[in-house]
């Protein structure tokens, strides 16, 4: 067996290998760069609460349409913007704190999301909403993950600067930016997290749909000290888990959205130990 | 006198239930340096927030001249940045320049220069290209002056600014707040050394979840408003009948 035969071959070979990368490479671009973003902002919990919340309105809209791109997505990101705001709502009223009321909502939200599925659908649906079918991915829902990512590299590209400040010292950009409508940053960023979410959880399901978005974003800062070069090898770490995974999906027979997700996870636990800055590796080598 | 650029009319904060400001009037001439004293959780930080616009009065109206708003700097307490984010100095000090370039203008040659001026100015010359989680608690102060520097405000208030740092950087800072008020900015300071307050602030706002008093730093010492024998602690209104224990913890 050549190189070309291992690495290559299963993406010439099958459309739908072809397919999937392209999904997982379009969802890394456009995804990655919010998973850094979420990280620097200590959030990366309350965007898995996110990425669990859109269950129910996917399950609705599943419900009303079939397994339709556009209803299922519109549900989702009705459910995203509602529990968003609920969640705001209860810790700004009651003594919850944020990673609370999330995770209030997240369970509810599951749990309300499954039983809903479970009412008219069989155990194959529920399994693919849950995890994801990135090997099913049709046209239509290539084109919604395209469209999603461009969007949100131009967004960001519009927030970059709002967002570095924010993370680096929110009270500056309160102060200084009062006037030229720096108060929508944090809510414009929450919207690209949930259509991200959105576009992401028909490849990998809406338990791991951060996965590829958050896992490369932990990786990089291990190997990195700076955000120029952080953001860039955390997109072209996402691709590579992408590829990695879908080929170890092939081999083995595996699931392919859990796969992606193991080898991001695995890469990121690897440069835990060893990585550059800040890994077990330097907490050892300078005994303390 | 010519008009305040900043003036308190009975404010009054809340956090939930309890009030961490009470009725605060007074107000700021244009040019003055002034400390904010008092005890722990007299309010200082609060009515500071007030002023930057980072808290809305319970109660009370915060009026500031024409301007004010566009051209004012705030410093946080130390512990409210993140000094481990990843940014070079540069990147880090170049903030400073964001309300005049926007999203999209570009760092060129001309700011850039500007930039290593400001961290010159601070004593950082040489530091751009270090990473922040690299810098020790007085260089990372030194970095936000230089910020300040860069935004070039008519109106700069610092929460706390030597509180985490040594002495010799304390020195260093000060000489600057100094020729920042010579160049005629207005400069309000919550600080809880008195020493500081006594050698250098000319006016003083005493705080104890009331406006206390406020004036000449001199004539505060002299009105036993501001005392080295008394344990600021203990601070209270002797004309005020029903004292409310305002020593709380407040963020």
């Amino acid at each position: 067996m050549t190189f070309l035969d291992l690495f290559v071959s299963p993406f010439t070979d099958y459309a739908f290998m072809r397919r999937a990368l392209a999904a997982a490479v379009i969802l890394a671009l456009g995804g990655t760069p919010l998973g850094v973003f979420m990280m620097l902002r200590r959030m990366t919990l309350v965007g898995d609460a996110l990425s669990h919340a859109i269950l129910p309105g996917v399950a609705i809209g599943f419900l009303v349409a079939g397994l339709s791109v556009w209803a299922m997505s519109l549900g989702g990101l009705i459910a995203a913007i509602i529990v968003a705001l609920v969640a705001v709502f209860l810790v700004r009223t009651t003594q919850l704190k944020e990673d609370a009321a999330f995770t209030l909502l997240y369970l509810l939200s599951l749990g309300g999301g499954v039983t809903l599925l479970s009412m008219r659908s069989t155990g194959v649906n529920l399994l693919h909403l849950l995890f994801g079918n990135i090997l099913a991915i049709d046209t239509q829902t290539l084109m919604l993950a395209a469209g999603v990512s461009i969007f949100s590299l131009y967004v960001l590209c519009l927030l970059y600067r709002r967002l570095v400040i924010d993370g680096f010292d929110p009270s500056f950009l309160a102060v200084t930016g009062g006037g030229r409508g720096a108060g929508w940053t944090s809510p414009l960023f929450f919207v690209l997290l949930m259509i991200n979410l959105v576009a992401a959880f028909q490849a990998l399901g809406t338990l791991m749909a951060l996965g590829l978005m958050i896992l490369p974003a932990l990786a990089a800062r291990f190997w990195v000290r700076n955000i120029d070069t952080i953001l860039p090898l955390a997109m072209f770490l996402a691709i590579v888990s992408a590829y990695a995974g879908l080929l170890f999906s092939y081999y083995f027979d595996a699931p392919s959205g859990p796969a992606i997700v193991l080898v991001a996870g695995m890469g990121t636990l690897v440069s835990a130990f060893i990585g550059r800055v800040g890994s077990v590796r330097l907490y050892l080598r300078n005994g303390r | 006198m010519t008009t305040p650029l900043i003036t308190l009319e009975d404010v009054s904060v809340s956090y939930g239930a309890h009030r961490a400001l009470q009725t605060v009037s007074g107000s700021f001439q244009a040019g003055t340096l002034t400390a904010i004293a008092g005890p722990n959780g007299a309010g200082k930080s609060t009515l500071l927030k007030v002023i930057a616009g980072l808290l809305r009065p319970s109660r009370g109206r915060l009026l500031l001249a024409p301007g004010v708003r566009e051209h004012m700097g705030y410093l946080p307490q130390f512990s409210a940045s993140q000094r481990d984010y990843p940014l070079s100095v540069m990147q880090a000090a170049s903030t400073g320049l964001w309300p005049e370039i926007g999203n999209a203008g570009a760092l060129n040659e001309p700011r850039r220069a500007r930039v290593c001026l400001a961290l010159a100015e601070v004593g950082l010359a040489g530091f751009e290209g270090r990473e922040l989680s690299a810098l020790s608690g007085g260089e990372f102060q030194r970095l936000l002056f230089a910020r300040l520097l860069l935004q070039e405000p008519q109106v700069l208030l610092l929460d706390e600014p030597f509180s985490a740092i040594d002495a010799e950087t304390t020195a260093k800072l000060i000489k600057l707040l100094l020729k920042w008020h010579a160049q005629g900015r207005t400069i309000i300071c919550v600080l809880h050394d008195l020493l500081l307050i006594h050698k250098y602030f000319p006016d003083s706002f005493v705080l104890a979840g009331k406006c206390m008093g406020r004036g000449h730093t001199h004539d505060l010492f002299e009105q036993k408003l501001l005392s080295f024998d008394l344990d600021m602690a203990e601070l209270h209104d002797p004309n005020d009948p029903n004292e409310e224990e305002v020593s709380h913890d407040v963020p």
